[in-house]
């Protein structure tokens, strides 16, 4: 009998996981190159011949830590990088077939260790010195991860209810489960990681407080909301901040769901962000999806297996689109319920004549680009245009302060933040905390 | 974490990992940066009056795409002159004292030229001493390598010799070239070596060349036979290190094919108490190491054992003479249908190469059901080794006996006593 072809569902996993068979059968595909490409590609430089060798010989618990000792958050990475244009990208196997299935064999490998009970990490013996942490996503996780395992102490404060920022919120859930993330969060918290839910720094915990309890502060804040675009109409309910309304999917909201189910959606922006949100409205039932890109194709910051993944899910791309205006909905539903009258639309290709056309969406979400986060503007630290100064290691203009993550590079993938986080924290203690230590010997 | 140290026969040691007397330990450079890498010890390329070598040297076996499972060389001892060579022993001995650095000698058979080559060993500072006894070509012709360890007497004689002089442990390399490797094994403990080391290569010709008719590897148009290693040889290994170790009472460096922490795990179950790797290293370099500590350690770990000793020799004992097994013991195949992916090769290899012991019929999807016809099956195990799904087909004891054993030498006063051993016939 045939087998009959289903719609994605908005929870089906991209990169499924791999069977045993699967994974032994690719893990021996690997050439175990020497100096590496697809470990010198990732930016936490994985040794990845390793962890896949060890996956091949029945070690999967080492290979899990050969994972975890470079990057910390290797089981959301193992998800959510997008490898093919990282250590899959890389992969010498490439010119040859077809490339060694580097994600999923990472993500074998540390689902084995979270199912098994294995620790992420093991405490180094205690040190004197202890940081504090704004922020609970991916670089400050990683930056506190770093330091408890070097024996500082490190405490996570965070807005949210729920810790893992981004990765809990903001990655298309298709990549990320929330599950999944609030998992990689509680096994950091089995290992000791100390995170505060629900404080905000600089409401309920003053910045004067939080510099007097700890001895340096990492700043992994990410950014802020996206501006409105500034055209008429954009202020109504059923038009949407891209984080937002994957923020609302990602919780299972079910007014949105419902209002998603047929809906026609326009999304503005050409980055992932706006990939995320199409293909996530395509799966969720949305009967047409558009992205509206200003510029032409070849301008788009996307990578190019995104817009492929958006285009396979039946987006329509609308280049040289510029929105004009967005049309009154009608008044009977509110909130999440709320659907706008279209969207108007100016088309204006390099070639040929402009157009003015009208798209009958129902919701518009924007997904151009986050301001910096309200806080940034607030820390006693150099920062432009809403992201913070910072060298490669963290340091920022104030020698008590380090930042890294989204807040620092304006946007960036979550194994950056995981890098960002983890070499902050080594930095921290070459210029900070190790001499606390030093200082304290001598005394004695 | 398990301690991976060993004391082997009083060479210390910080794991059991050592690098086998072959092209990676030719120069002090290599040897010092695999102790970087985390090798517990090194043999070094064997020593002897320099010679000149060939090119080119090595050809290699792969199977279904994976590159050298069997190596095979024709390349002789060092090339490098002595003196060069004991200086670099000198320097690596300084640098890594806690490391374990063997050397392996092998000169022509007079006992000056013996004592000598010992005492040079020795002060340039060796922890012990390898004799090859092995080496399979070239200088056999010269009396020297597997000529001496073929012979018994031969190998007992220069071990005494070495042994009147040697201040450090001598190991003897044996050559796995003989017909029973526990004679030349004996003659080394009554010529009082401390341990020995097996296996060394064996006799090969890799393939030829179809176009040329030239066999591997090409010496201008003709070719030798050359000594056999790699992943390979480990079954060939695995059954010699069995045999000595069930019949020598000196420590056994294991060697033979190991790559991976699971065929060092083997070497070490029938009686190694250091295993030592050469092809592995030619095809991956020293890097392989880490894994190799980190499996070991982690399954030593999962057995709860805190040393590599604890693990030593624990298969021995199961290695028995065939008259000696349980014929009351009866497994049939299982298949777990819900794992099968209908390839059907399971089907074909029983019904031609084995006992006709699985139906087989397209199923709905076209793909082949089968089913163990259980009263055919003998338990030869062929289907479950080539099934590609892991655990999917399994062995199941069917026998009611538990651990009454029925060996060969009772069944066979009585047969007729004995009515259920039939059932592990073939069908008639």
């Amino acid at each position: 009998m045939a087998e009959r072809f289903h719609l994605p569902t908005l929870a089906q996993e991209l990169r499924p996981p791999l069977s045993t068979d699967e994974a032994l059968a690719e893990a021996n595909r690997c050439l175990f190159c020497y100096d590496a490409p697809c470990t010198r590609a990732c930016p936490t430089h994985i040794d990845v011949p390793l962890f896949i060798k060890q996956i091949a010989t029945g070690n999967t618990g080492g290979s899990a830590r050969t994972i975890l000792q470079s990057n910390i958050l290797g089981a959301s990475c193992a998800r959510v990088c997008p490898t093919e244009v990282l250590c899959e990208g890389a992969c010498v196997l490439t010119d040859q077939h077809r490339p060694i299935k580097i994600g999923p064999l990472q993500r074998f490998a540390t689902d084995h260790a979270q199912a098994t009970g294995q620790p992420i990490l093991t405490p180094g013996p205690r040190q004197r010195g202890s940081v504090g942490i704004i922020g609970a996503g991916p670089a400050g996780l990683a930056c506190a991860a770093e330091l408890l395992r070097q024996g500082y102490q490190a405490v996570v404060y965070d807005a949210a209810p729920q810790a893992g920022g981004l990765n809990t919120v903001g990655v298309a859930q298709y990549k990320l489960t929330p599950a999944a993330a609030l998992a990689e969060v509680a096994w950091l918290e089995q290992a000791g990681l100390e995170i505060r839910r629900g404080v905000r720094v600089g409401t309920d915990l003053s910045l004067t407080s939080l510099e007097a309890a700890h001895d340096a502060v990492f700043v992994g804040v990410g950014m802020g909301s996206i501006p409105g675009i500034g055209i008429e109409g954009e202020a109504q309910p059923g038009v949407w901040d891209a984080l937002d309304f994957i923020a609302a999917l990602k919780a299972g909201d079910a007014a949105l769901l419902a209002t998603l189910k047929g809906a026609q959606v326009a999304v503005i922006g050409g980055g992932n962000t706006s990939i995320d949100v199409t293909t996530q409205a395509a799966r969720a039932g949305a009967h047409k999806t558009w992205l509206l890109y200003r510029r032409g194709p070849e301008h788009m910051s996307a990578y190019v297996h995104e817009i492929e993944l958006t285009l396979s899910h039946g987006t329509e791309l609308l280049c040289y689109a510029t929105p004009r205006r967005i049309l009154p909905g009608p008044a009977a539903a509110h909130g999440h319920a709320a659907q706008v009258g279209g969207l108007e639309i100016e088309l204006r290709p390099a070639s040929g004549q402009a157009e003015t056309r009208t798209l009958p969406a129902t919701l518009v979400v924007r997904a151009t680009g986050q301001r910096g986060a309200a806080l940034t503007a607030l820390l006693p630290v150099l920062s432009e245009q809403g992201v913070v100064k910072a060298d490669d290691w963290g340091r920022t203009s104030n020698p008590k302060y380090y930042a890294g993550g989204d807040c620092v590079s304006g946007g960036q993938e979550v194994v950056h933040a995981a890098r960002d986080g983890k070499r902050a924290a080594q930095a921290m203690i070459t210029d900070i905390l190790s001499k606390l230590n030093t200082t304290t010997a001598a005394r004695r | 974490m398990a301690d991976l140290s060993v004391d082997f026969c009083g060479i210390k040691s910080p794991n059991p990992f050592w690098l086998a007397s072959a092209p990676p330990t030719n120069t002090g450079d290599q040897i010092m940066r695999a102790f970087d890498a985390g090798w517990g010890g090194a043999v070094w390329k064997t020593l002897g009056e320099p010679i000149i070598n060939v090119s080119s040297r090595y050809s290699a076996v792969g199977y279904r795409g994976n590159r050298m499972m069997g190596l095979n060389n024709i390349e002789l001892i060092t090339d490098r002159p002595l003196d060069v060579n004991f200086r670099e022993i000198a320097e690596v001995k300084k640098r890594y004292p806690k490391h374990a650095l063997i050397v392996s000698l092998m000169v022509e058979s007079k006992r000056e030229t013996w004592h000598q080559m010992v005492r040079r060993a020795e002060d340039a500072g060796a922890d012990g001493l390898e004799l090859n006894f092995g080496c399979p070509h070239g200088m056999v012709e010269r009396g020297m390598g597997a000529a001496v360890g073929q012979v018994p007497d031969y190998a007992c004689q220069i071990t005494e010799w070495v042994k009147e002089v040697a201040r450090t442990p001598v190991i003897v390399k044996l050559t796995p070239n003989v017909t029973d490797i526990v004679y030349p094994a004996r003659a080394a403990q009554k010529g009082g070596a401390d341990a020995v080391s097996l296996i060394n290569t064996i006799n090969s010709i890799t393939g030829v060349d179809l176009d040329s008719f030239t066999p591997r590897p090409v010496v201008h148009g003709a070719s030798a036979h050359g000594g056999y290693c790699g992943p390979a040889v480990k079954p060939i290994a695995l059954n010699m290190m069995a045999s000595v170790a069930q019949e020598v009472s000196i420590p056994i460096s294991g060697i033979g094919g190991i790559s991976t922490w699971q065929d060092a795990a083997e070497f070490i179950l029938l009686g190694a108490s250091t295993v030592q790797v050469c092809t592995a290293v030619m095809h991956h370099g020293f890097r392989i190491v880490t894994d190799l500590i980190d499996g070991l350690s982690t399954y030593l770990d999962s057995k709860g054992m805190g040393s590599v000793k604890e693990l030593c020799g624990k298969s021995v004992q199961r290695v028995k003479r065939w008259e000696e097994l349980n014929l009351n013991y009866r497994v049939i195949a299982a298949v777990n249908q819900s794992k099968c992916i209908g390839c059907g090769v399971c089907y074909v290899a029983c019904n031609d190469g084995a006992h006709q012991a699985i139906g087989a019929a397209p199923d709905q999807r076209g793909r082949t059901r089968v089913e163990i016809l259980e009263h055919k099956c003998v338990g030869c195990n062929l289907c479950s080794l080539v099934c590609p799904v892991d655990d999917c087909i399994t062995m199941q004891r069917v026998d009611n006996f538990g651990d009454s054993v029925l060996p060969y030498k009772t069944f066979s006063k009585d047969p007729a006593a004995y009515p259920h051993v039939k059932s592990n016939r073939h069908d008639i």
